[in-house]
């Protein structure tokens, strides 16, 4: 025998089940007055520093429709490079962006918008700068564990061209799966569950 | 006590997650996750900066009644109807560590198993007193309670004759962004539990068991609430430390 480390067993993750926005983002889904407002409807003010932008898109399932009662959330460093948040030991990022955001698909096509700005380049653990991307999460009826997946910019070629992570994806066609589309301001990243385009998702 | 300052940050990389105890992506048995599990497999990294870091969500955020789904979205001196409990208990991490500060957010159907949404067609009753939802923050040594009515079981179309158990939808923001997970909590005693096609996604028996709250007599309050007990653990996190800040277990 030896000694027993003594760690415990994360709780298992459940699906979000079809009414997370009941919980997540009550005022949009007819619940008013609960809080006051959703909680990471704002991610900017009116003093955010940096090039603003759009990012729209969709979940879509392995038939092809857009999943309507999903929710994304996202997590970004500022236009510096910064991460609001206090494992942040960098620096002090922009007090004036929030960094994390969450959207719920409409119920009416599937889309969702975070309205945010473009982010700076953060350091990987060698040092070696990642190429300006967005960390989304995303949860759902049917997805048993909230799915982790980046996007990327598709206007930062050189930068790409050098990420480590991009740079471990085998099969080359797939590391497009995390380039948005569109075009400054308004880039649109559709992510796809299943099928030929399936996005490249992350277990990290 | 501010937000902040019972908040020590930690910035190693999260404990790599238990693939083999959490549910499969694609689980038959759970039809809708089919077209929507992902295919191909995850491309595995430990964490980067992305993922070790995360917001804080200060206390000052959270309303009086945030806590409280028996009065939260009630007429003034009306209460929602059911069941009268307490649910309360601890987020730790992998390593036993409480974590404070972390966001806990609930939803639920009423006492009769409905859910206040228009895509919801069971044919109980709305509550008019119940809107469903409700929110804290755990204390400086992860704690956090919550008032609410025990939600009613409920049919859904999956097989013919499917029934979730009784159970509160829970979402968890810790520290970092890796650390983000959504569960549900069961109630002690009841048969439905092993008959659920979505509690049968977890594979490991110990692991479901791991989501089900035991009664808490002693904590139950008398003439007013029963309480249940629920524990919630969230990845534990390396303690690498950076160069520029190093910092000890």
């Amino acid at each position: 025998m030896v000694q027993d480390l003594g760690y415990l067993k994360e709780t298992a993750s459940q699906t979000a089940g079809p009414y997370v926005h009941i919980g997540l983002t009550p005022n949009f889904c007819g619940i008013p007055g609960v809080y006051e407002r959703d909680l990471g409807s704002s991610m900017v003010n009116d003093k955010t520093l940096g090039e603003r932008i759009t990012v729209t898109g969709r979940v879509i399932d392995g038939a092809g429709a857009p999943l309507k009662d999903a929710l994304i959330e996202i997590w970004q460093a500022d236009a510096a490079g910064l991460y609001n948040s206090p494992s942040e030991m960098r620096g002090a990022a922009d007090p004036n962006f929030t960094g994390w955001g969450r959207c719920p698909t409409s119920a009416e096509d599937g889309t969702f918008v975070f309205e945010t700005v473009r982010p700076g380049r953060v350091p990987f653990k060698d040092g070696r700068l990642m190429a300006p991307h967005i960390t989304f999460w995303i949860v759902a009826r049917g997805i048993n564990i909230g799915l982790h997946t980046r996007l990327y910019f598709p206007d930062e070629v050189a930068a790409n061209a050098e990420d480590p992570l991009l740079a471990r994806i085998e099969h080359r066609h797939r590391a497009e799966t995390l380039v948005a589309g569109g075009q400054a301001p308004n880039y649109v990243f559709d992510i796809h569950l299943q099928g030929e385009k399936e996005t490249v998702f992350l277990d990290i | 006590m501010s937000d902040t300052e019972f908040r020590r940050p930690e910035t190693g990389a999260f404990f790599q997650r238990d693939r083999d105890w959490h549910p499969p992506a694609f689980a038959p048995g759970y039809k809708t996750s089919v077209l929507r599990s992902p295919q191909k497999a995850l491309l595995s990294l430990d964490n980067t900066i992305s993922e070790i870091t995360g917001p804080v969500f200060g206390h000052s955020m959270l309303g009086e009644l945030d806590n409280d789904l028996i009065h939260n979205f009630a007429k003034a001196g009306e209460s929602a109807i059911g069941e009268r409990i307490i649910v309360h208990g601890r987020v730790l991490d992998e390593r036993g560590r409480p974590v404070p500060g972390a966001l806990l957010e609930f939803w639920q159907a009423n006492a009769g198993g409905r859910y206040r949404h228009k895509k919801e067609s069971y044919l109980a009753p709305l509550d008019p007193n119940f809107g469903g939802c409700g929110r804290t923050i755990t204390d400086e040594n992860g704690y956090y309670y919550f008032r609410t009515i025990k939600p009613g079981p409920y049919p859904w179309p999956n097989g013919v004759n499917d029934w979730r158990p009784a159970h509160i939808h829970f979402s968890i923001f810790g520290h970092g962004f890796a650390q983000r997970l959504i569960t549900q909590m069961y109630f002690e005693g009841d048969p439905m539990i092993w008959k659920c096609p979505i509690v049968g996604t977890i594979p490991d028996r110990r692991a479901i068991e791991q989501l089900i709250a035991p009664l808490d007599w002693a904590n139950t309050i008398p003439m007013d609430a029963r309480a249940y007990k629920f524990d919630i653990v969230l990845r534990g996190r390396r303690s690498t430390f950076f160069e520029n800040r190093p910092e000890g277990n």
